[in-house]
């Protein structure tokens, strides 16, 4: 097959983005209205895909790297080791509490700063984190980059020296050709991400992970953190709730009740 | 700081534009002076009259993108027009797969800051508010820029409701795209348009839904089934999709679609804020879980305790049987 040829050697970077146990529930500090972010970080969930994503694509090049990047405060790496264990090869971590309260595009020109000396042929990330969920982030960090992207991918081949990507769509999906380097999020659900093996555990402890301060890359840190990010939040205030109506235990005729309550609301 | 110009980003297809951006027209309406359409497609001439009819004075329109995706050269263009007659006052979009991406591109060609998943917006003594539903929708975040215009902000889908305004058919100016380079490499070659039997699932006026709580995937079908039954769109939590049972575009939630139907049957679905965010809004809610103390009774207006893999079944019998007999009991 030609097309190994073509792909051999080719750099993958995942963006991973280490958050909060979504588990457990998340709080607002009471001075900065931000979320909170202590305790131990792990790998988001959403984040697996593009980590299985870029193995499975470095193996069809027949060769590679896959590096992880992120931004995290604390040097943390605890989601970065889970998502070395399932098989990266190493990553680069930036961190610096001139970071904290840095928005999606501050966010963005960090990672583009962490991304641009690796000379990714593919970078990868989610649709969105499961905490923040902005989700502007990966396009922002590939205008900076130069690149063009696709989102909302279903599926992604390595084609004719490029990518053939099924991208999502309201209707259906657009089957989407675009050249390397590029960048692209995958939706959930669009691989099976592999359960790190105790060999992957144990060696993930050994590989590298490059952590860099703001001034390492040479960022302003008037460009991230809180004066980058240019918003502010206002207030915060509980919301409407809806009060909870009538439960009833199904005794075998609950399907009657369901019944009775579509019909009162004329769906039937 | 008052708010004299809005830009509002329209999707259209064969001349018929999307109600996404005719919601987002009557809201920025209320609020500013002047409000221009942001479009593209080669159909901007046959929506000038619904655009205008809802309040746009002008359609900024970047024209057929020849199956080039548009968030690059739709931003190019829309950069080179502020860099040329200077920015509105704030950008509306819509959380579409497209205009998120748009959102991204504009945010980082022109430097400045976007707010996303908005679900409300005021007016403020220093400029624009957006409302943010946190916690799963129990707390309201508000929050404003303060970099330069123009102010991103974007929006859920159905946050806002369209109304016609009686204006006249919009003025239409194209705008050119300059070259994206590289990054405007991406292409479409084939639309794939899904078979859908039913409504779309953000349009649907009953939603049922499915959870971890049918235990199986082949028991997603009694959710097909009854969406089938009913007229409705069928839906999952983010478990489902994650566990590949149903598609992403089934996914209803914080990441996901977010739906406001007549009313949203949820089966064998705890109520996570992540999933709560996404159908809180439906007029009326049914939820049947095993689970008693399951969040999502909080918000259900009929709430059933008891095992839907069970449940549905009969409700599927029973609704045939009441066809049989021609309607009400």
């Amino acid at each position: 097959m030609e097309w190994v040829g073509e792909y051999a050697g080719m750099k993958v970077a995942v963006c991973v983005k280490q958050i909060p146990d979504p588990a457990t529930p998340g709080r607002l500090d009471p001075t900065t209205n931000t979320l909170v972010r202590d305790g131990k970080l792990i790998l988001d969930d959403s984040d697996a895909y593009g980590v299985e994503m870029g193995l499975q694509l470095v193996d069809a090049a027949g060769g590679g790297e896959v590096v992880l990047v992120s931004m995290a405060p604390h040097r943390e790496t605890g989601g970065l080791r889970t998502a070395l264990a399932m098989g990266a090869d190493r990553a680069v971590l930036v961190s610096d509490d001139a970071l904290a309260g840095s928005d999606a595009l501050g966010t963005a020109k960090v990672l583009a700063a962490a991304i641009r000396p690796l000379g990714a042929d593919l970078v990868l990330a989610a649709t969105e984190s499961t905490d923040g969920y902005t989700g502007t982030t990966p396009v922002q960090l590939a205008e900076l980059l130069g690149l063009p992207s696709v989102t909302f991918a279903k599926r992604v081949e390595l084609e004719g020296g490029g990518l053939r990507v099924r991208r999502q769509t309201e209707a259906g999906y657009d089957e989407v050709t675009c050249p390397l380097p590029a960048l692209v999020t995958v939706t959930a659900g669009v691989v099976e991400p592999r359960y790190p093996s105790f060999k992957g555990i144990m060696g993930a402890k050994n590989k590298p992970v490059d952590v860099h301060t703001v001034a390492d890359l040479g960022l302003d840190p008037a460009a991230a953190g809180w004066s980058g990010a240019r918003q502010v939040i206002v207030d915060v205030a509980p919301s409407e709730q809806r009060r909870a109506g009538e439960v009833v235990e199904d005794q075998g005729d609950a399907h009657q009740a369901i019944i009775r309550f579509l019909e009162q609301i004329k769906v039937l | 700081m008052a708010v004299g110009r809005i830009w509002v980003v329209t999707e259209s297809s064969g001349g018929v534009a999307s109600p996404a951006g005719l919601e987002l027209l009557a809201a920025a309406r209320r609020l500013a002076p002047v409000v221009e359409a942001v479009h593209w497609g080669g159909d901007a001439a046959e929506v000038a009259a619904v655009l205008g009819g809802h309040g746009a004075t002008r359609i900024l329109t970047v024209g057929d993108l020849e199956g080039a995706l548009p968030a690059v050269p739709v931003a190019a263009a829309l950069a080179a027009r502020i860099e040329a007659s200077g920015p509105p006052d704030a950008v509306f979009l819509t959380a579409s797969y497209d205009q998120r991406d748009l959102a991204g591109r504009l945010s980082a060609r022109l430097d400045r800051p976007v707010l996303t998943n908005a679900v409300g917006v005021t007016e403020g003594a220093d400029g624009l508010l957006a409302e943010h539903a946190a916690f799963g929708g129990s707390t309201v975040v508000r929050a404003r820029i303060t970099a330069p215009p123009p102010h991103l902000f974007v929006f859920r889908p159905r946050t806002f409701a369209a109304e016609a305004a009686g204006g006249p058919p919009a003025d239409v100016e194209v705008l050119a795209v300059p070259d994206t380079g590289a990054a405007g490499a991406a292409t479409i070659v084939h639309r794939h348009v899904a078979e859908r039997a039913g409504p779309a699932l953000d349009e649907a006026s009953v939603v049922v839904a499915g959870g971890r709580g049918l235990g199986d995937p082949s028991r997603f079908g009694l959710i097909e089934q009854l969406a089938r039954r009913l007229g409705g769109a069928p839906a999952g939590t983010r478990a489902v999709v994650d566990a590949g049972w149903v598609p992403y575009s089934y996914q209803v939630g914080q990441t996901g679609t977010t739906v406001k139907p007549t009313v949203y049957l949820a089966c064998g679905i705890s109520g996570a804020t992540q999933h709560l965010v996404g159908m809180k809004g439906a007029r009326h809610i049914v939820a049947i879980n095993k689970d008693r103390d399951a969040p999502i009774f909080g918000v259900a207006d009929l709430g059933v305790v008891g095992d839907v893999t069970k449940v549905l079944p009969r409700l599927l019998e029973a609704l045939d049987a009441r066809d049989d007999r021609g309607g009400t009991q």
